[in-house]
């Protein structure tokens, strides 16, 4: 028998036919940019803390390969201390900058002074190397405002007693470490009552303005000049030595690892101050980390990617993480609607689930998949963060849309002798398609938004200049990444309402 | 035996009442057969059992000599027309999509369906060029003769009609009434009709079905039961439609 198609000119192809175009050409697009980006190249991945020094140090540690021929690249900013090294336990990063105080406190959990030997023997048991010392020792310092410290006659941190009335600003991470606030206080009996957690950065910015009058630093901080702040004498020795080091898996290759090796020795503080400085100065980590290899050995200078080029690997990774994200919360969403619009137990649970899904905070959402095996630091996690994330309106909105739907129509369908497969494709979706294509819409909006977090566990796109901006304290950047992502979204709006006028049946919009 | 279809001790009840009592009916090939009660009675009930929109609580429906069940319904289906007071039309199908939905998913050829679609608009007097619109551009009377032409499309050898003019003015109500009967004539189509207007039941009806309360109260013509009620109920059911006629 002959399969009927066009039996008149108004008769629009069957929707599910005009669903699985618009679906096919959702799935190719990112899948290609994914896969290739999974299996491509496999370069030396160089993981970086969410500070200046750690992210100029990364440049070089990159360029130091990239000039013997070994493909690299530089995660930037990826977090903490605990995140940097169980991505590089996990094999998500082979390289990370640590300090060696920090290797005992926080990774070996010991309350010694350890040896630069002992801390290697520890590591190589856990799989992991480490470089002799760069040449500078980077530890804590609490600073204050120059013209205040000598107002108030405060040179040591044991000064500090004599006045519980300042105003301290301390990092999250000083304020947990286990050679951090409260040991410190403990140590030197600090009175101060009034303390608050803030950002690294903008800690600087509240010590300017008189926030606050008291913050934790790193001693080879560029600030510390640039603001005319003091740092105030350990005349304890309360902090330990952080001397610079590379951290690296045994199983990489060796001539990266010899790579490594010859950076050792070749950093003073002082020159590690001027890398910073120059960072911050051109707020350009490669053009900081150039500075070192001019000194060394008067090599050409690169200047790195030019903005364009930087905004089209942001967009294309931005667009990859929503693109693909949105796919999949679509592809298992529908479905879970079209259970869920059954009511019962199971509905109610799938429901439940996606709602709590989208009551986790994203940063929290993200966190919480780092540790898990599989995921840990990585485009992957980012993916999968916003795919749940997005879950919840499409979940819905299916379920509502076809919950709608007139019990006289539904069994007007079923009195015809549709098969069930039959009834849904034919009827109850494209019913519900106006319903469907909101909530899609919605997740789309959402996932632009919340995929620039995804810069935090290193999987780049538009969240990679806020990050590094907000870092730097420099507006400027933060925008590079603000605007195209709210453009983005409007782009992604506009393009929503267009496919209504596509998708949903005519006979539904009249 | 000339039934097509028969009911034997069909009974449905709902949480909290019995929508059905005990009920025997035979819907016989050719007629058209009328269910006509009061609002509540069951009318509705019986007719969503025949085509299994709900399952009876206990009883059997034979449908052509075999029983209808769960497994077979859905052939069955594909051999009885339904059509409701709301039309039940999809509204994002053009008239034409709805009426051809069923030959289209059986996979009919072109050929036929066009014939069938052009002998269903001269039956239905429904003008060929609205067939593009969709439901929403379409009158009420227009909307009930596409539904219509949906039910009869594959030829059912039963249509069940739930109060189909149910919704209509008064106008377009009679010359509807005019065209069905017509319609039922040329095609000697086995038809079950409900309403609740006598005028209609005894205008269509070669068999009137009287039902209250869930049970078949009497069945016969129009004269049976003006003339040998079996009932007080069935006198007092067909003087206060007399009444409401004269006003
Ligand atoms: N889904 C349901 N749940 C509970 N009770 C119901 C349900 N559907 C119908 N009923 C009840 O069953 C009885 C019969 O309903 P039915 O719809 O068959 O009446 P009807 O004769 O078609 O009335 P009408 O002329 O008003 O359409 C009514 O009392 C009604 O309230
Ligand atoms: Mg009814």
């Amino acid at each position: 028998m002959k399969r009927i198609r066009k039996a008149g000119k108004e008769e629009i192809q069957p929707l599910f036919r005009r669903f699985r175009i618009v679906f096919h050409f959702c799935a190719v697009l990112p899948f290609l940019i994914f896969t290739c980006s999974l299996f491509c190249a496999q370069p030396v991945l160089i993981g970086s803390k969410k500070f200046t020094e750690s992210y100029v140090l990364g440049e070089i540690a990159k360029r130091t390969l990239n000039e013997a021929g070994i493909p690299a690249e530089h995660r930037q900013g990826m977090g903490g201390t605990i995140i940097l090294w169980e991505a590089l336990r996990g094999g998500q990063i082979d390289i990370y900058l640590e300090y060696t105080g920090t290797i005992a406190q926080e990774i070996l959990k010991t309350e010694r002074q350890l040896s630069v030997q002992e801390i290697r023997d520890a590591l190589t048991k856990t799989g992991v190397g480490m470089t002799e010392p760069l040449g500078f020792n980077n530890t804590y310092a609490l600073v204050m405002r120059r013209n205040e410290a000598q107002r108030l006659g405060i040179r040591t941190i044991g000064d500090l007693r004599k006045h519980p009335e300042l105003k301290i600003g301390l990092t999250h991470e000083f304020l947990d470490r286990r050679d951090g606030w409260r040991p410190l206080r403990q140590r030197y009996s600090l009175p101060q009552l009034n303390i608050i957690g803030i950002d690294h950065a903008l800690g600087y910015a509240a010590l300017a303005n008189g926030s606050i009058d008291v913050k934790d630093a790193y001693s080879t901080d560029a600030k510390i000049a640039e603001n005319d702040l003091v740092s105030l004498v350990d005349d304890f020795d309360f902090f330990p030595k952080y001397d610079a080091v590379f951290l690296f898996r045994t199983s990489l290759r060796d001539d990266a690892i010899a790579g490594l090796h010859g950076l050792a020795g070749t950093l003073d503080e002082a020159r590690m101050i001027r890398l910073n400085a120059e960072a911050e100065r051109t707020k350009n980590y490669t053009t900081a980390a150039n500075l070192y290899f001019q000194n060394a050995v008067g090599s050409t200078v690169t200047t790195g990617e030019s903005f364009w080029q930087k905004l089209a690997r942001w967009t294309l990774r931005h667009l990859e993480l929503a693109g693909f994200s949105l796919l999949l919360s679509v592809m298992t969403g529908i479905p879970l609607g079209i259970v869920a619009s059954r009511g019962g137990a199971t509905g109610n649970m799938i429901l439940g689930f996606a709602g709590v899904m989208q009551t986790v905070p994203s940063l929290a959402l993200l966190a919480l998949l780092v540790p898990l095996p599989f995921f840990g630091i990585s485009v992957r996690t980012a993916i999968t963060a916003l795919f749940l994330y997005g879950l919840l309106p499409i979940v819905r909105n299916t379920a509502s849309g076809l919950q709608d739907i007139p019990r006289s129509l539904r069994e007007s369908a079923i009195a015809l002798g549709l098969a069930p497969a039959a009834r849904l494709w034919r009827i109850y979706l494209p019913m519900a398609s106006r319903s469907i294509l909101s909530g899609i819409k919605t997740s789309a909006v959402i996932n632009i938004g919340t995929a620039t977090l995804a810069a935090l566990i290193g999987a780049g796109g538009y969240g990679e200049p806020i990050l590094s901006g907000l870092n730097l304290n420099d507006h400027v950047t933060i925008l590079e990444g603000a605007i195209p992502a709210a453009l983005l979204a409007l782009v992604v709006q506009w393009s929503f309402d267009l496919l209504d006028r596509i998708l949903i049946p005519k006979g539904l919009r009249l | 035996m000339n039934a097509l279809v028969q009911l034997v001790a069909v009974t449905k009840r709902y949480a909290d009442a019995p929508a059905l009592h005990p009920t025997n009916l035979s819907i016989e090939r050719g007629k058209t057969t009328v269910l006509i009660g009061p609002s509540g009675c069951g009318k509705s009930t019986l007719l969503r059992i025949i085509i299994r929109l709900i399952a009876p609580d206990s009883g059997t429906i034979d449908f052509d000599g075999s029983q209808i069940t769960a497994a077979n319904i859905d052939i069955l289906r594909h051999r009885i027309g339904y059509v409701i007071q709301e039309g039940g039309l999809f509204p994002h199908l053009t008239a034409r999509a709805n009426i051809l939905l069923m030959a289209r998913h059986l996979e009919k050829s072109d050929e036929e369906m066009r014939t069938r679609l052009s002998e269903l608009c001269e039956l239905t007097r429904f003008p060929e060029n609205l067939l593009a619109r969709y439901p929403l551009e379409l009158s009420g009377g227009q909307r009930q003769r596409v539904s219509l032409m949906r039910a009869l499309m594959l030829s059912p050898e039963l249509l069940l009609l739930d109060e189909p003019l149910g919704a209509l003015d008064p106008l377009v109500r009679a010359s509807l009434q005019k065209d069905l009967k017509e319609i039922f004539a040329r095609l000697r189509q086995t038809t079950l009709l409900v309403t609740h207007d006598l005028a209609e039941a005894a205008y269509f009806g070669d068999e009137i079905v009287l039902m209250n309360e869930g049970r078949v109260v009497q069945q016969g013509s129009i004269i049976d039961l003006r003339e040998r009620p079996a009932n007080p109920f069935v006198s007092e059911f067909i003087n206060a439609q007399r009444s409401l006629a004269v006003l």
